[in-house]
């Protein structure tokens, strides 16, 4: 029980993100249905994986006719940036038992990282126990809703009044977790090398760009840390 | 769409499969290991690193205004980073960002 407040906390981090959560997976579960998926598809898709944006990239791919392993190499690019979560959970969640990496693991979606990293990153005392209570509170109200709203969204069908601008929901959430993570300058040049470096390499397929602008932008948030560090001398 | 149910349930589980074992891929190897130190210093700027690149083109070219830039998004969006630094608050954030959405969208959409 000592772990319940972590709980709570995180939960209560979590909640604002129903507001994003609950919109797609109804959009999911309206277009997958359309698309010709029955229910237990549909729901399979937002159950085993957990991951709107590669989802929405399969069922397109699976609506033009493209190859099976296609489908996959393309869905799959698109959650490559979930091997960089995992590397980044790895030192405060690592120390945990096997089975509860592996539930951190099932529900590692953008949100539940974003702002487990975002306080584990603020309170660097706590305990390996305290940051896996945290994340599942963060979890609980984000992916059960999203099962739930694809259900709603596959069985009910359009209930989503179209012309709203709902898609702008997820980049909101994103910034109102980014800015608070930029709390050095390398944090702030880390960002804006990702930023540039995504629109210099958009030309890359499968959204590949992605990952060489990320891998840029640790680079050079890691190397800044470095000479700010080396410029201060030793202590 | 011509898949078959066989393939519709191959590509789930397929990438079902793939998603969950990316996301075990280092929690799970590395374990309570520790890490060479300029590995956690390239770690630590993981999620400033992959994030603002992956809401860029959601934010400079969004796919509903078919691509181009849209005044209301872009609105939003410079509103929402103000609000953050102003209030330091994720949940006032997100709902100051999305009343500002929607009165600029029902104001000049």
């Amino acid at each position: 029980m000592t772990y319940s407040r972590d709980f709570w906390q995180g939960f209560r981090d979590g909640t604002p993100f129903i507001l994003v959560i609950v919109p797609f997976g109804a959009v999911f579960g309206i277009v997958a249905t359309e698309a010709g998926l029955n229910i237990a598809q549909t729901m399979g898709f937002s159950v085993l994986v957990i991951a709107g944006a590669a989802q929405f990239v399969a069922l397109q791919m699976m609506v033009e006719n493209a190859p099976v392993l296609i489908v996959l190499a393309a869905s799959l690019a698109v959650n490559l940036r979930m091997a960089m979560y995992s590397a980044s959970l790895a030192p405060h969640l690592g120390p945990i038992s096997w089975w509860r990496r592996s539930v951190v693991a099932y529900f590692m979606v953008d949100q539940a990282y974003a702002a487990s990293i975002l306080k584990y990153d603020q309170a660097p005392d706590m305990s390996t126990g305290r940051k896996f209570a945290y994340y599942m509170g963060v979890v609980t109200p984000i992916c059960p809703p999203w099962y739930i709203a694809t259900w709603a969204g596959a069985a009910l069908g359009t209930a989503v009044p179209a012309g709203l601008p709902i898609d702008f929901a997820v980049p909101i959430t994103f910034l109102a977790l980014i800015v608070p993570m930029l709390r050095t300058l390398a944090h702030v040049i880390a960002a804006l090398v990702s930023i540039v470096g995504m629109l210099v390499f958009s030309f890359m397929p499968f959204n590949l760009g992605l990952l060489v602008a990320a891998a840029l932008a640790m680079m050079a948030g890691a190397e800044v840390e470095r000479r700010m560090s080396r410029n201060r001398g030793p202590e | 769409m011509s898949f078959t149910t066989t393939q519709i349930w191959t590509v789930i589980v397929g990438l079902g499969l793939g998603s969950y074992l990316l996301r075990l891929s280092f929690l799970g190897i590395i374990g309570n290991r520790d890490l060479p130190e300029w590995v956690l210093r390239h770690l630590r700027y993981t999620a400033v690193a992959v994030m603002p690149g992956m809401i860029t083109p959601l934010i400079l070219f969004p796919q509903a205004s078919g691509g181009e830039l849209d005044p209301v998004r872009l609105g939003a969006a410079l509103a929402t980073v103000a609000i953050s630094l102003w209030t330091k608050n994720a949940v006032l954030t997100i709902f100051g960002g999305a009343a500002v959405l929607f009165a600029l969208h029902f104001g000049i959409g």
